[in-house]
């Protein structure tokens, strides 16, 4: 296909998702936004109001506030691609694409694409809570903006790799509550790793999640327990290789073709 | 390349993981234009094939090309001819009509404004239209054949391959369809149907293809398939209360009710014979019919022809 009909199909296939997400809005938006609100209430100011100031003179919400927006778009890329590109399978309607002569690059990256979107706007949406409760003052704009695309990304395709291996909806739950919510909570979150001791400390950063959050703090609050070039070394190097595994699943019709 | 064969499977196999060996080296024509049927039993292979051809399956050996194309070699340049209507239903059932169908045209990189034109063109052939904006989950099975029908035309494909579509539809909307794909056909796309109504492939093909246990056993025209066909089986409704059967040469009659006759005729045979030994013996016959679809006999009998030749040859071997 030319470069104009790739763009028709890349254009049809994120405006599908899009529609997908507002059409499903009470699943898709709303539990982000109740649960991120009840998180701001219990550990933001009811225990954080005794926690005082924890790192750079940020009172405990402003601190956790970077954290709890990144776990947002993480959580929420991951759930939309696997959700929705297992659902195209279990239904059969994945075959739409499979017969096509879209090229699979196209179809991950409308779908990551899809997946992206709906991990900005629900982190959009957690931000605007959060300023209900305290004020922030983004420090690095393009830095902030940079590690929210990048964290989304990532979890998006490994959403997708998650979906194409899948083969009943409780795969697709899997690794969220077994592999995601620890390592999120375990992730510099709620707490900055130099509170940690050894080996603790040292075992955190093998944690690809604390470079995320990390970086995002650093866009917003201008602080960070890592270094933020290492940050963004280790974003990008997630996103190739991720990339890779899933182009190559597409390309052998993994869990796909037979 | 407009010369070129709308389709040529050369030696194409097929061996599932599990060992199942689904085809064994298919050979077949499709000239462009042509309304080509594909028979065979369940299990035959006709699913794997067509999957082979819109590139849901991955052959182990051989090759298809559709009008010159490799579907190996150049996978989505063969696509983009290809329009399939699967067995299964397999859309977004949450979906609209119209966005299930402006979709699939924009998967071929089709624009949004000439797609909108198309679906509507389709949706209203079909009799889909006042639908457009439902969710395809609240049509009907006839409709959601129909759905699959019009978004298959959705890229405009040189080939249509219609996998078993009317599969569980009434008579009624089977034959809105047999219209539909006509008109298609006429219009110069080439087609393949699957179907197990048989009356349906003599009724619109004029080449066909028999595939049974992986291997093709019937590859001609539909005319000379069924002018092998040698004896007809005839149904005759009896006026009063059946009698003393009369005998004749080369007929066998069967009595069925007391109402009901049938007779297996060869086909070289007048009917004028039959009629005149029924009048001679008080049989006076209201209607008659053929018992059963030609092409039926014919597929019923290659099918058994071929499994007895291959029981033959592994007992050789």
């Amino acid at each position: 296909m030319s470069t104009s009909t790739n763009l028709v199909a890349l254009q049809t296939l994120v405006r599908r998702e899009i529609v997908r997400i507002m059409r499903i809005w009470t699943q898709t938006l709303i539990p982000p936004a109740i649960t991120m609100t009840l998180y701001f209430v219990v550990f933001g100011k009811l225990i954080g109001g005794r926690i005082g100031t924890i790192e750079g003179g940020f009172s405990y919400i402003q601190y956790i506030v970077p954290g709890l927006v990144m776990m947002s778009i993480i959580t929420n890329s991951y759930g939309n691609i696997s959700s929705s590109f297992f659902g195209a399978k279990f239904s059969r309607s994945v075959e739409e694409m499979l017969v096509s002569p879209m090229p699979n690059w196209v179809i991950l990256l409308g779908y990551v694409a899809g997946a992206v979107t709906r991990g900005l706007v629900v982190g959009v949406l957690v931000l605007l809570i959060a300023l209900f409760f305290t004020s922030l003052h983004v420090v690095h704009p393009i830095i902030t903006f940079l590690s929210v695309l990048l964290g989304a990304t990532i979890f998006s395709l490994a959403g997708f790799v998650n979906a194409v291996f899948a083969k009943k909806f409780d795969d697709i739950a899997l690794v969220p509550t077994f592999v995601l919510t620890p390592l999120t909570y375990l992730g510099g979150v709620f707490y900055s790793i130099n509170m940690l001791g050894e080996p603790w400390q040292t075992i955190s950063r093998i944690n690809p999640i604390l470079y995320m959050v990390n970086a995002f703090r650093f866009g917003v609050l201008g602080i960070t327990d890592v270094n933020i070039w290492v940050a963004f070394v280790v974003m990008l190097a997630f996103v190739v290789a991720l990339s890779i595994v899933a182009l190559q699943l597409l390309q052998r019709g993994i869990g796909l073709r037979s | 390349m407009t010369s070129a064969p709308a389709l040529v499977v050369e030696n194409l196999r097929k061996t599932y993981g599990n060992g199942v060996e689904a085809l064994k080296g298919i050979n077949l024509t499709v000239q462009p234009g042509d309304f080509f049927a594909l028979l065979g039993p369940n299990g035959a292979g006709k699913s794997t094939l067509i999957g082979i051809l819109s590139s849901l399956v991955n052959s182990t050996d051989g090759d298809a090309k559709v009008f010159g194309i490799s579907v190996n070699k150049h996978r989505n340049e063969a696509m983009k001819l290809i329009g399939l209507v699967p067995q299964e239903i397999n859309f977004n059932q949450f979906e609209k009509l119209f966005d299930i169908c402006v979709n699939e045209a924009g998967f071929y990189g089709v624009p949004r404004k000439i797609a909108a034109q198309r679906a509507e063109k389709y949706l209203k052939e079909l009799r889909l239209w006042d639908k457009a904006q439902h969710q395809a989950r609240m049509l009907s099975g006839g409709m959601k054949r129909r759905l699959m029908i019009a978004r298959a035309m959705m890229n405009e494909p040189k080939l249509l391959i219609l996998d078993e579509p009317t599969a569980g539809v009434d008579i009624e909307i089977r034959r809105s369809m047999w219209q539909f794909v006509s008109g298609i056909n006429a219009a110069g796309t080439t087609v393949i149907l699957t179907t197990h109504y048989l009356e349906e492939a003599e009724q619109l093909c004029r080449n066909i293809a028999i595939i049974d246990g992986g291997r093709i056993v019937e590859n001609t025209s539909m005319r000379n398939l069924l002018a092998t066909l040698d004896v007809e089986t005839f149904v005759f409704d009896i006026s009063g209360t059946l009698g003393d059967l009369p005998t004749l040469p080369g007929i066998i009659l069967r009595r069925i009710d007391d109402h009901t006759l049938e007779a297996d005729m060869p086909r070289a045979q007048d009917l004028n014979s039959l009629f005149a030994a029924l009048s001679e013996n008080h049989i006076t016959v209201v209607s008659m019919r053929n018992k059963t679809n030609r092409l039926e006999e014919l597929f019923v009998r290659l099918v058994e022809n071929g499994r007895h030749d291959n029981d033959g040859s592994e007992k050789a071997a």
